[in-house]
């Protein structure tokens, strides 16, 4: 019928919509990246010069600053990011794992406490925590765990948000004829769940493995509490030591150098990590 | 979800979801029960120290809540509201529309991997040193303030960190920045969940993309919908380190930044266990209810009616 | 552990000798601490044989590196350093083992706070010995049982203790009973520009601008005329607190009871009077407004500032080339110059970290050393003034430097030293108590609405009132001033 003129139409109105997005878009994007690029020219800026207000053209401390900070005995940056890797690797695996698990065990099966378990979960999740830190402390000194990743990383095993997103990711995109069809060829539940419902949900445990590893890699409170020894401090504690440091040596440069550093591990996690959800793509038209 | 539940009972499987749910339950037993379960105990009792000196515990009673009760708790849950609402709309909003973008498959934007990280950047920087550079920006000798006065938009230097509305915007604004990324790329996931067929089948049946996102994406997607709004009521609620990092832990001018959980943080000052319990069982009280509102309102008939939606696409597809 | 005491006392003495007569001879301020060290490395061999009844390790608590860097360069029984700094090797083969927290979010008191009350059950190794307070919240450790009086417990003598300023020993004593020491003190004095101050008074003389600045009312005289010349008196609305805070007539609280002093409701008086009158730049302590406005662009009269602030945050502030950048500290430099210092209207001081023995620690000896040398050693003492310019807390020593023709260029060739060692003299901080960092701290907050207009008086007494009490559940009542 009037198709030729409709597409014309439409066309026009896909071309003045795209415009529109890349001004929004661009927009958005300044807004974003303008504070890294402070952050950046702050990198740059000695102590004095941050102190006395903002500038947009970048100093000429940028190698002083740089050598500052790896200098610093008392600031061992390349352990702090070894530590913070681990302890963000760690427990972001832990915490998808074992998330999806937990919300796949009451997805799918039906047994008799599972209303309970998923209600006590959310309610979990609506506790404020800040109480029960020192609590924790008390806990793990009991335990003979101060002092070791182990009490940052394991918790995360329960992470009750991680599981809600899990949960809502599974009602919305796994049909349970895909797990029915996997046990009648035969597969076992965990090879079911490993081999056939993680895979699909790639994009979900993505982007909480994102979110995970993020918080836990700027993550102050907790590992300042449980950490003691030079050789366990991860990064947000060694920014936090060079905030409080004495007059002498009190160095806003450095402080912005060493965010700076603190932030580059994280962009390269995003990135490599970004790749699995821009793939989900491909892999939601599998199970149609 | 019972509907559901019922269709694949066959108990030879029920101790699977036994296995499947053990390891978080027992971590949190061990790591989380115990501490949550002392914050409740010691609401009802007397509880704190005085320098190094530990005064109490002793019961109370309900003494604790009287005394919560009779200060500006109703304040700092206003607050609290208020704060999470300024940053949440614009971040709500922003991230849909963002998603719908990002997924609308006819718009092939380009530039989308950068758009899409630097969208989430700003998550990456730690809430104090994203601070810091607030202070820089904002205060009354920083560039916004000169910009907007070399516009002629204001006539002297806005006090942003010393007015009601000033700090109350910029702790909007920080949650925005903060989370408006990590919302984007949920809702994104969520999209890229959909079945990509439902979208080819509508096209061919002439819907606008207006359309296909309020008929389609958005009946579909509303689990994580559901999971964006309640994770970030309890996170508004929760609300912390932004507010105590922006107003340098004071929470002023007259306390009107002064959010529940700084408030319970006040207490920690002294380790003051009884009011903190108090402050916190309430916190959690409040907390659940809206939730459940929440979570019943967004699910208990759109659950059948998603479904019902989803088949009758499926069937027309075909 | 008693009777090796009196050994290790001549030990120290003899130690004490050596290093004086090397400082004496030295001289120079290139003479470090690591020549003073080896110098005394003939008594070492004696002194690990002494201390084999002590503990072998030597656990100290700081939340920052500072006293890491004056005990690793200035402690003469230092043999080894350890590469990444954590553990420090004494000749007697004692471990010192640093643990160190940052304060943020109150971390370092929540750490040492659960660390002492675990005192009792924690192994001997692992007990801490040492523990860094500062002044605000000194009395919070320092009138507890987790801290040892440094002359009953750890045995350090009256005469040890007699070159210190009173009042680093008043702020942490408790019924007549010393239970820190420290090796800083840190007068204040009021930090002007040279170049405004002729301009509104017509003389930078630093005796003759004292003479218009001596009390509160003439202060308050020239911030009318400063304003009337453009300039402002004051940066921020905090500047002058501490001057107040300090000479108050009775500490914060007794019994439960809070009564705010007259001295503080004249702050609030004044300060609101410079807001409303656009004499203070309604700037707060450490932020932008307030650093800028000691630099080149500032129009500011002057700043209250003690010993670590003018010879480095003020300095630093004062140039408009960072060293950093190839600026040099030399007149043409920014506002290097302009500078000048006089006693102002009230003695104060500002900052000071304090050196506390724990209770239950295995290292007395080690612990009396450590005082006796790096807070009560007059050599010592001297060296680390000549060494960083630190401010330190000898009077003798002091006064040595202030009567020598000691000049700084940063002040426009004034002596200072000469007037902290004054003014340290005048301090009396026999009113410090264990409420002073969080009173003030919630003073000065809720005072702040007030000043900027946001709250009424009485709201803003109200808000501190609520502050407090949610601070320290134990206070009852709140008395103000009539």
């Amino acid at each position: 019928m009037a198709n030729t003129a409709k597409t014309k139409s439409e066309k026009a109105t896909l071309a003045a919509r795209r415009t529109g997005c890349y001004i929004a878009l661009v927009l958005i994007s300044f807004l974003c990246l303008f504070f890294f690029y402070v952050l950046i020219v702050n990198s740059t800026r000695t102590h004095f010069e941050i102190q006395k207000g903002f500038s947009l053209l970048p100093g000429k401390s940028l190698m002083t600053n740089l050598k500052n900070v790896l200098n610093d005995a008392n600031i061992p940056v390349l352990t702090g990011v070894r530590n913070s890797l681990i302890v963000s690797a760690c427990s972001a695996a832990l915490s998808v794992y074992f998330s999806a698990l937990t919300a796949y065990g009451i997805y799918a099966y039906n047994f008799r406490f599972k209303k309970a378990a998923f209600a006590i979960i959310l309610l979990i999740m609506t506790m404020p925590t800040q109480v029960s830190a020192l609590g924790f402390l008390q806990l793990i000194t009991k335990m003979g765990l101060k002092n070791s990743f182990l009490p940052l990383i394991i918790p995360s095993i329960a992470a009750p948000a991680v599981f809600f997103f899990m949960k809502q990711y599974l009602d919305a995109s796994l049909p349970m004829e895909i797990v029915e069809a996997a046990r009648i060829d035969g597969a076992g539940e965990f090879y079911t769940f490993n081999k056939i419902v993680l895979p699909i949900m790639k994009p979900a445990l993505a982007v909480q493995a994102i979110f995970a590893f993020v918080s836990s890699w700027n993550n102050y409170f907790i590992p300042a509490l449980v950490l003691d020894s030079a050789d366990k401090k991860t990064l947000p504690i060694l920014i936090a030591q060079l905030r409080s440091a004495d007059f002498l040596k009190f160095d806003m440069g450095k402080v912005y150098m060493m965010v700076a550093i603190a932030i580059l591990p994280v962009i390269i996690v995003y990135l490599l990590l970004s790749k699995f959800i821009v793939r989900g793509v491909a892999l939601g038209g599998v199970k149609g | 979800m019972g509907e559901k539940t019922n269709k694949k009972g066959s108990i030879s499987y029920a101790k699977w979801g036994y296995i499947f749910i053990a390891p978080f339950f027992i971590i949190f037993a061990v790591f989380q029960l115990i501490p949550l379960a002392s914050t409740i105990y010691y609401s009802f009792f007397e509880y704190y120290r005085s320098g190094l000196k530990v005064i109490g515990p002793s019961f109370v009673g309900l003494k604790n809540y009287m005394t919560l009760f009779a200060t500006d708790l109703p304040k700092y849950f206003g607050n609290t509201l208020l704060l999470w609402i300024i940053g949440f709309i614009p971040q709500i909003a922003v991230s849909l529309l963002l998603a719908a973008w990002f997924t609308d498959l006819r718009l092939k934007l380009k530039g989308q991997t950068f758009f899409k990280t630097v969208i989430y950047m700003p998550n990456l920087i730690m809430a104090s040193a994203f601070a810091m550079l607030f202070f820089a920006l904002f205060s009354d000798n920083g560039p916004v303030n000169a910009v907007l006065v070399g516009m002629g938009i204001l006539k002297q230097p806005f006090s942003f960190l010393n007015t009601v509305w000033g700090n109350r915007g910029l702790i909007g604004l920080m949650n925005f920045l903060m989370w408006f990324g990590n919302t984007t790329i949920m809702l994104m996931a969520a999209i890229m969940g959909v079945d990509p067929t439902l979208y080819e089948a509508a096209e061919l049946d002439g819907c606008t993309p207006n359309q296909m996102f309020w008929k389609i994406t958005i009946p579909l997607i509303r689990p994580i919908l559901v999971y964006v709004m309640i994770t970030s009521m309890i996170g508004g609620l929760q609300m912390f380190d932004v507010p105590q990092i922006l107003t340098n832990g004071k929470g002023g001018p007259d306390r009107t930044s002064t959010t529940m959980i700084m408030y319970l943080n006040n207490h920690l000052f002294s380790k003051n266990y009884g009011m903190a319990g108090a402050v916190s069982v309430v916190l959690f009280l409040v907390c659940a209810v809206l939730c459940v509102i929440v979570y019943m309102s967004l699910t208990k008939e759109d659950d059948g009616r998603s479904k019902a939606e989803r088949k009758a696409l499926k069937g027309g597809k075909k | 552990m008693r009777k090796i005491s009196r050994r290790n006392f001549l030990l120290a003495s003899g130690a004490v000798a050596v290093t004086a007569a090397l400082s004496a001879c030295g001289g120079s301020s290139s003479s470090t601490a690591g020549s003073t060290a080896s110098s005394t490395a003939a008594s070492s061999a004696a002194a690990s044989e002494s201390a084999a009844a002590e503990g072998k390790v030597l656990n100290i608590w700081c939340w920052n590196d500072e006293f890491q860097g004056r005990f690793n360069d200035y402690y003469p029984e230092v043999s080894e350093v350890a590469a990444d700094k954590s553990t420090t090797t004494l000749k007697d083969g004692t471990v010192v083992k640093w643990t160190i927290n940052a304060n943020e979010n109150n971390n370092y008191q929540n750490k040492l706070d659960e660390a002492l009350l675990n005192q009792d059950s924690a192994a001997d190794d692992d007990k801490i010995d040492i523990f860094l307070i500062e002044a605000d919240y000194a009395l919070k450790y320092v009138d507890s049982d987790y801290v040892l009086d440094v002359k009953k417990d750890i045995g350090l003598t009256d005469s040890d203790l007699a070159g210190q300023y009173q009042y680093t020993k008043d702020i942490v004593t408790v019924d007549g009973s010393q239970r820190g020491t420290t090796w800083q003190a840190t007068p204040g004095l009021f930090a002007y520009r040279r170049s405004i101050a002729k301009d509104v008074l017509g003389t930078d003389d630093p005796t003759e601008v004292q003479t218009y600045l001596s009390d509160w009312d003439k202060f308050n005289d020239v911030a009318a005329q400063a304003a009337a010349k453009g300039y402002k008196m004051l940066s921020g609305f905090d500047d002058a607190y501490r001057t107040f805070s300090n000479n108050v007539a009775a500490p914060w609280v007794s019994g439960t009871t809070v009564t705010v002093d007259e001295n503080i409701m004249k702050w609030v008086d004044q300060t609101k009077e410079y807001t409303d009158k656009g004499y203070n730049n309604q700037s707060s302590l450490w932020d932008s407004q307030w650093a800028s406005d000691q630099g080149p662009t500032g129009k500011v009269f002057g700043f209250f500032y003690s010993t670590w602030g003018i010879n480095f945050t003020l300095l630093g502030n004062s140039l408009a080339t960072p060293t950093a950048e190839g600026g040099k500290e030399e007149v043409g430099n920014g506002i290097y110059g302009d500078y000048a210092v006089c006693e102002g209207p009230q003695p104060y001081y500002w900052g000071g970290t304090w050196i506390c023995g724990a209770a239950g620690s295995d290292n007395i000896e080690t612990i009396k050393d450590v005082m006796q040398k790096l807070t009560c050693d007059e050599a010592i003492m001297k060296q680390i003034t000549l060494d960083t310019q630190d401010y330190t807390n000898n009077e003798k020593a002091m006064n040595e430097i202030a009567n020598s023709d000691y000049k700084s260029d940063f002040l426009g060739g004034q002596n200072h030293i000469a007037l902290f060692a004054e003014a340290a003299t005048k301090i009396d901080m026999s009113n410090a108590g264990p409420y002073d960092q969080g009173l003030n701290e919630s003073f000065q907050n809720a005072f702040k609405d007030y000043f900027t207009g946001n709250v009424d008086e009485d709201t803003a007494k109200a808000n501190f009132e609520t502050a407090i009490k949610e601070k320290y559940p134990e206070l009852t009542d709140v008395v103000w001033p009539a």
